[in-house]
């Protein structure tokens, strides 16, 4: 799967979890940048990004996701 | 297809609750109800995905979430937030992490017997405080753990975990069954059959703390949301079914009787025979069966006469084959037994049939199957019949409707209305609330929705707490006449305050509306106020969108209209100019 599928994937994902199509998703894009992303919403995301891409998240990988970068690069790992 | 009715996608809802949360709050007449939710782990998606489903359901609900992991203390030593908040209903959101001590194999017998009691009365003391709120409780029992240290012994011997759980899991149950205004959601069942790997993730409650893997959060959610639903008397009552390739396989038109499947020695025969007893089951349960089929009416008839055949023609109260279009004839089943579309399932197996119903009759809800095979679990896992409360009337509804259907036809021969209700033969039974009659009441307050004047809901504490009260002036009716006993059918509440009374509620059964019953309970309020020194009694009709049909109908009483805006009307009556109003009825008072 390419780097551009699974950017637009997650993007996809955001943009339905937070309701609003205008959401244009950055590497360097944090919580801090979207209003509504909490530790619950973080959860969401998570839950359906493992579904969209068909993987699972083991413990050790989402533990420490500073960022969208973070996460792009955690599903090209995985689902690459 | 709304995403929200079964068999809904979890994932999509979860994803899309904010679009979706939007929409649905735009809908119109949405009751508001108070709901506390109290964690004994992550409530996040749980308290979104309930509303979603209550706002379905047309309930819109206002949350109180309790403390993390502090469902205990918030209930026993609550520090007022909770009582003040006054829940309509109230979820503690508890599982098996709840637990503190599990046995270990080196307890004792004694040890193990400590141990589940102090767990019980751990529980059992948030349980009392809770019954204190004087609300809907609603209590999950616990899910099986997801590692048996003695493997299949576990299951046997005290100290095995499962043994523990299932010895707390009979406990509350038996609380449940001994407490009215409490109800179980039953986790135990949902963990086994969405099947425990998939209901529990170690990760997820590693980092998140949920006790239940979020994909299944949605299922949990519409269980404990059906709960609901029923209590505030939304459920369906009445099913409309097909019968070509629906309760039996074939085309009776084309194979005659003999030739459709339905007998037990053939798969399919035994899924649609299977089908068939389930039905006659939900008829045991009170649910109204009818017929809408696309057939002559004489050869439908033969498949219900075969010797194997569960169902016979006399399980259904609205037989309708014909050539006519289905949605007319569902139409006309809704105004024959005088209940709203709405509150019928559609069962047929043909997507051409189900897709003209849904354009003609939105309100009606369509049962969703692809096989034989899976219409049980299509109507059993949808709710739309949830039982939250059992009473011996239920059993005898379908009667009571049949015999409708026969005064429906006697009317027919008699020149007036007024003979016709004198033919009836009918007696009141009249007689203020009562302990033997306080869980009938309750219920039909909770479904009651078209002669509702004020739509108040009542939980059984309330009504219970109405009993003997020297402020309140209650009145239950109770109607036989010569085709039977229709039950417990009518019901008023009135408190006093000073010389005036005000009708909090007045119900009735729409399986009696025009009968004179309306009269008969009017004078025995009236009596019964009078004897309490009350002067005027003061009545209002508050409109939804099934009342429509009771909103003069104080006026028609000899009550005054003392202010009409479209939130409420209010009337007003002069007890002493009352005049008695039913001569058809025989009435006899009970205390």
């Amino acid at each position: 799967m390419s780097e551009q599928e699974i950017f637009e994937g997650v993007q996809e994902i955001f943009r339905t979890v937070f309701d609003d199509d205008e959401i244009v998703l950055t590497r360097e894009m944090t919580a801090d940048d979207i209003e509504d992303w909490d530790s619950l919403e973080q959860i969401n995301l998570l839950v359906a990004i493992e579904k969209k891409f068909s993987i699972k998240f083991k413990l050790d990988d989402v533990k420490n996701l500073p960022n969208v970068g973070a996460m792009l690069d955690l599903v090209k790992r995985l689902a690459g | 297809m709304n995403p929200l009715d079964y068999p809904f996608d979890g994932a999509t809802l979860l994803q899309k609750k904010r679009s979706l949360r939007r929409e649905l709050l735009q809908r119109q007449g949405l009751v508001e109800k108070k709901v506390a939710i109290l964690s004994g782990s992550t409530i996040g998606e749980i308290k979104n995905m309930l509303e979603l489903f209550l706002l379905n359901e047309g309930i819109k609900p206002e949350f109180f979430v309790g403390g993390y992991g502090l469902f205990y203390e918030n209930l026993v030593f609550d520090d007022g937030s909770l009582a003040a908040f006054a829940p309509d209903f109230l979820y503690i959101h508890t599982s098996r992490k709840n637990i503190k001590e599990l046995p270990l194999p080196t307890d004792s017998e004694e040890a193990v017997q400590a141990k589940l009691d102090a767990e019980w009365a751990r529980f059992e003391a948030a349980f009392e405080a809770a019954k204190k709120l004087g609300c809907a409780v609603i209590v999950n029992n616990f899910d099986p753990p997801t590692h048996r240290l003695m493997g299949n012994r576990d299951a046997v011997d005290a100290r095995g975990s499962v043994h523990f759980i299932n010895e707390l899991n009979a406990r509350i149950a038996t609380y449940v069954a001994k407490n009215d205004g409490f109800y179980l959601n039953d986790l135990a069942y949902l963990a086994c059959r969405f099947g425990l790997d998939n209901w529990f993730s170690e990760s997820e409650w590693y980092l998140y703390k949920y006790a239940v893997s979020m994909q299944y959060i949605p299922e949990l959610c519409h269980s404990i949301s059906l709960i609901i639903k029923s209590l505030l008397g939304k459920n369906k009552k009445g099913l409309v079914l097909d019968l070509d390739k629906t309760l039996w396989g074939g085309i009776i038109g084309e194979v005659g009787a003999e030739g459709v499947e339905l007998s037990t020695e053939t798969p399919g025969g035994m899924a649609y025979s299977e089908f068939q007893q389930y039905l006659r089951q939900l008829e045991d349960l009170g649910i109204l069966l009818n017929v809408a089929s696309k057939n002559e009416e004489s050869i439908a008839l033969t498949g219900f006469a075969r010797d194997d055949s569960p169902l016979k023609r006399k399980d259904f109260l609205c037989f309708k084959a014909n050539w006519e279009p289905k949605s007319e004839n569902i139409a006309k089943i809704a105004q024959e037994i005088n209940i709203l579309p709405e509150s019928l399932v559609f069962v047929d197996d043909n997507p051409a049939e189900r897709e003209i119903v849904r354009q003609q009759l939105p309100g009606v809800v369509i049962a969703s199957f692809d096989s034989p095979e899976g219409m049980i679990a299509a109507l059993d896992r949808a709710g739309y019949f949830e039982v939250t409360a059992l009473s011996a009337d239920d059993a005898k509804r379908n009667e009571m409707y049949r015999q409708n259907l026969q005064r429906a036809a006697a009317q027919q021969s008699f020149g007036s209305y007024e003979d016709y209700l004198r033919s009836l033969e009918m007696t009141a039974e009249l007689g203020g609330f009562d302990q033997p009659h306080a869980e009938r009441i309750t219920q039909l307050i909770n479904k009651t929705n078209q002669f509702n004047l004020t739509t108040r809901r009542y939980t059984a504490q309330e009504v219970e707490a109405l009993l003997g009260n020297p402020d309140a002036v209650t009145l239950y009716g109770r109607l036989t006449d010569k085709f039977g006993d229709n039950g417990l059918v009518s019901a008023m509440i009135g408190s006093v305050e000073g010389d005036r009374c005000t009708v909090e509620l007045w119900i009735m059964s729409c399986r009696v509306f025009k009968r004179n019953l309306e009269q008969a309970m009017m004078d025995e309020f009236v009596r019964r106020c009078a004897a309490k020194g009350v002067k005027t009694i003061v009545g209002r009709y508050l409109p939804t969108a099934k009342n429509l049909l009771v909103k003069e109908i104080y006026g028609t009483m000899g009550f005054e209209k003392v202010s009409d805006d479209p939130a409420q009307t209010v009337f007003e009556l002069d007890v002493a100019s009352y005049r008695r109003q039913n001569e058809i009825l025989t009435v006899v008072t009970k205390d």
